[in-house]
């Protein structure tokens, strides 16, 4: 039998399908190549800043002496003038305590859920458009914010608690001395206003943990390196993130074994808070009332006052001491 | 005719009632396989523990009863339930297989897909019983030979521990990997002109999210190569696990010899269709003219809801014409594979015995019995690993010797032991891991207290890797394990060393110590090492409590704090 011949239309078809194709794959290979690749170039993204400072009335501090937290937190925050003087209505607060470890109230590792309390309660009042709590923990975050009571204290305030996810940090150029680019959880990056709510606590390398050590908090990633450094390191994060407020709690402190603690034996009841819009005077004030520590013994603090993040020298700033 | 007709809708409507029955149990077997965590943030006083019964499937398992009833002699906690599988089947036959078998209820949806491997009289002639049958009774006398020898080695194939490590180290995790990417992505991208679309898709990824965090298990892949490997077959022979490899279904088709409910063959009435037996799920020859196996039949009720004539019926009591209640395989061949099983474990116990130290990275769970215990117990379903906050428990390889395969330990690098949750120990379903309390395991005083009411239950000790480490090999300040140990006081303590660093200087530096006193073993220090790639502080099983043998001190008291 004769094959039968090729019709031209068959042949247009089949020669055009493989003309296609091949010139598809062509064009894929003319746009898609990339002759070198520098995959580790530095690209100089923007520096970041968040400057969060709030209020005229320049720095100012208080000392509040009494038995109830939440009481204490509220006469702080009078003192200051009212909370009014810092959150505007609409502004959208992250309060961010101390939640680091798996402990309880009572054992001094994570801030008095009360203090935490009371401050969204009062953002709340002052017509805050969101009150968002978090904290990056070291242990279980769940186990955290649980057992410290700060889950419950600040949800029945109304505030909104979130448990840090991965997905939520943020690679961040900070420009410091030794932080360059950080992951920063994403709050910290779009909130209006930020209350720093620390606990004062015995740490190993600092001696203490105050307000700009608990900024360690923001970070994500291999944040441990920052020992290696840490001086220069909490300089940096203050510089990042200057708060609208710190709020010292002195309740009851850990003086050992910090800065998880865990033993009762290693708590003394102090009945104090601190409050100011100068985290580095806040700072030097919580390490002298509390640890006996001068601002030589801190140095984070002389490198912050260089760096103009505030004045170590507390007395000399407006202060009161209140008793309740 | 018209009696035929009703038996048939009859039928029908309890072949329905069969298929809503295998997805309840399926979807009862997922929710409880995602109730993982204590979710409550809001009762700071509630003890945390896993309400939901976690195990109850585990507990069900007639076979994970009847093999640790060998090997220990007990029934643990709740394993009595699986008296409600015994003595069901008995009575009905396989029903657990063709009901409520999570795993079978996967089996027989993916046989349910139409291929083109099985057509025509190729199709009819696999769902025929064939020889291969015999298999799964081969390997259920094979399990319960190492049995004998004290190894529990059914975990590997029983198909609810097989289902649940499946699930819980390969399925979810990958989930969450497939979650996890979308909702990342979903947060920040620039879709530019559709980026209004992101925010439902994150809010819609986030809802069906199962883990906040990532979750990796290590040395996984021969547990997806099986269960993939299983799902596979179902396009080959309908069922191939449930029929030819299953040993529950096994020891299932062995009880049902006694079963009361049986199927009536009435072949006057059969016209020879074969629909009943196209329709099968066990391969058990339902079609009159062949022989009925009952070992092999899931109940599954596809026969009779298939028979337009009514030529056969279910029935308590049958006639057993044409039928066997017997199972086919021979009395030697079980020997054989008994004996096989047996001989099996002094075998490999040749080259790892679990009396002797074995692996030093082979950390286990606090609560964990000896580990000769532990081999006699552990069924390795994956659930302490399932419900670990931290992600710490991972499948063993091979570093509890072939014979602990899949079985738990802890990898510190990837997450640590949290020092106040016991979950682990609660959803063991058979004691491997001890059912402890936070005041037991004793690793931080309780709050309120200055101390520990007793010894803790370690479970490893802490070293040093100098060369590593910062403060010792390149002049640094760290101290971060310090900072995470989580003892009172602290196991690692300092020694305020002077250190001259390239540059000349002198440098006072903390380098730490081990306490090995003090040490319970729970890697964050490890975890937490700013050393990447191997930490400088590494933690191994010496010390452990469970091994009074595996001690490098010969004081190792707790000392008592001093006030």
């Amino acid at each position: 039998m004769k094959e039968s011949p090729l019709s031209r239309r068959e042949f247009l078809e089949r020669t055009g399908k493989a003309a296609g194709l091949a010139a598809f794959a062509s064009a894929g290979a003319f746009f898609l190549h990339e002759p070198v690749r520098h995959p580790f170039a530095q690209s100089d993204t923007e520096v970041q800043k968040r400057d969060l400072r709030a209020g005229d009335a320049g720095p100012q501090l208080a000392v509040v002496r009494g038995a109830d937290p939440a009481a204490m937190t509220a006469a702080a925050l009078e003192a200051m003038g009212g909370i009014a003087a810092f959150i505007a209505p609409g502004d959208y607060v992250v309060v961010k305590p101390n939640i680091g470890w798996d402990r309880r109230p009572e054992q001094a590792a994570n801030t008095h859920p009360d203090v935490v309390g009371e401050i969204v309660r009062q953002c709340v009042d002052a017509g805050a458009s969101r009150v968002v709590v978090t904290d990056v923990t070291c242990n279980d975050a769940t186990r955290c914010f649980n057992r410290s009571g700060i889950a419950a204290a600040a949800r029945e305030a109304g505030a909104e608690i979130q448990l840090a996810q991965e997905a939520h940090f943020r690679e961040v150029n900070m420009g410091g001395h030794m932080l360059g680019t950080q992951l920063v959880y994403d709050v910290y990056l779009e909130a209006d206003k930020f209350i720093n709510v620390p606990i004062a606590k015995h740490h190993s390398l600092t001696r203490a943990t105050l307000g700009m050590k608990n900024l360690y908090g923001i970070l994500g990633g291999n944040r441990s390196r920052l020992h290696q450094e840490i001086d220069k390191s909490l300089c940096d994060l203050g510089a990042f993130l200057q708060p609208t407020l710190v709020v010292l709690d002195a309740t009851r402190v850990l003086l050992r074994n910090g800065p998880q603690g865990g033993s009762l034996a290693d708590v003394e009841q102090r009945n104090m808070l601190v409050i100011s819009n100068d985290q580095v005077a806040l700072d030097a004030c919580g390490g002298e009332l509390f640890f006996d520590l001068s601002p030589e013994d801190m140095p984070w603090l002389a490198l912050a006052e260089n760096e103009g993040l505030g004045s170590s020298a507390w007395r000399e700033i407006p202060y009161e001491e209140i008793t309740i | 005719m018209n009696d035929t007709l009703k038996a048939f809708k009859h039928y029908r409507r309890l072949r329905w009632l069969r298929r809503i029955s295998q997805t309840l149990f399926l979807l009862l077997f997922l929710f409880l396989l995602l109730q993982t965590n204590i979710d409550a943030l809001d009762n700071p006083d509630a003890l945390p523990e896993i309400a939901a019964p976690v195990d109850l499937f585990l507990e069900l398992d007639p076979l994970v009863a009847i093999t640790t009833v060998i090997t220990t002699h007990s029934l643990y906690r709740n394993l009595f339930l699986a008296l409600i599988v015994i003595v069901g089947t008995l009575f009905f036959g396989r029903f657990f297989c063709g009901w409520v078998c999570p795993m079978g209820t996967i089996n027989h949806a993916i046989s349910a897909m139409r291929s083109g491997m099985m057509k025509g009289k190729r199709r009819l002639e696999r769902n025929r019983w064939m020889p291969y049958q015999r298999i799964k009774y081969g390997i259920l006398a094979f399990m319960l030979g190492s049995a004998l020898f004290g190894s529990l080695q059914i975990g590997l194939l029983d198909p609810i521990a097989l289902l649940t490590r499946s699930m819980a180290l390969v399925v979810l995790p990958a989930w969450n990997v497939v979650t996890h990417d979308i909702y990342a992505w979903s947060l920040h991208a620039d879709a530019g002109a559709i980026d209004f679309f992101l925010t439902p898709v994150a809010w819609i990824v986030h809802s069906v999210m199962i883990r906040g965090g990532s979750v990796v298990f290590d040395q996984t892949f021969l547990i997806l190569i099986l269960f993939a490997g299983i799902l596979l077959a179902n396009r080959f022979i309908t069922r191939f696990w449930c029929r030819g490899l299953c040993p529950l279904g096994a020891l299932l088709g062995l009880l049902s010899k006694t079963s009361i409910l049986g199927l009536e063959k009435r072949p006057s009435l059969c016209t020879g269709c074969s629909k009943c037996e196209l329709a099968c799920q066990g391969a058990d020859n339902p079609m009159p003219g062949e022989t009925w196996h009952q070992s092999e039949c899931h109940l599954c009720l596809n026969c009779v809801a298939s028979c337009p004539e009514a030529g056969i019926s279910f029935k308590l009591y049958p006639s057993r014409a044409e039928s066997t209640q017997e199972v086919s395989i021979s009395r030697r061949a079980v020997l054989a594979s008994a004996g096989a099983g047996l001989a099996a474990v002094p075998a490999l116990r040749a080259a790892m015995h679990p009396d002797r130290p074995s692996d030093p990275a082979l950390v286990r769970p606090p609560g964990s019995l000896p580990e000769r215990e532990f081999v006699s117990r552990c069924i390795r379903c994956g659930e302490c690993m399932n419900v670990c906050p931290n992600n710490a428990l991972h499948p063993t390889l091979l570093q509890a010797g072939a014979e602990g395969i899949w079985s738990p330990m802890l990898i510190p690098r990837i997450g640590y032991c949290e020092p106040t949750c016991v979950l682990c120990s609660q959803v063991c379903p058979t004691g491997a891991i001890d059912e402890i309390t936070e005041r037991e395991k004793a690793w931080v005083p309780e709050a309120g207290k200055e101390e520990t009411d007793g010894p803790p239950l370690r479970i490893g000790t802490a070293f040093y890797d100098t060369g590593r480490c910062l403060p010792y090999a390149m002049a640094k300040e760290c101290i971060v394990c310090e900072e995470w140990c989580p003892t009172t006081p602290k196991a690692i303590y300092f020694e305020e060393a002077e250190v001259q660093n390239r540059e000349g200087e002198y440098l006072w530096l903390k380098r730490p110590h081990v306490d090995p006193a003090l040490c319970v073993g729970c890697g964050a220090c490890t975890y937490a090492c700013p050393v990447k790639g191997a930490p400088a502080i590494y933690v191994t099983a010496v010390g452990e409590t469970r091994n009074p043998r595996n001690r490098i001190l010969l004081e190792q008291n707790r000392p008592r704090r001093e006030s």
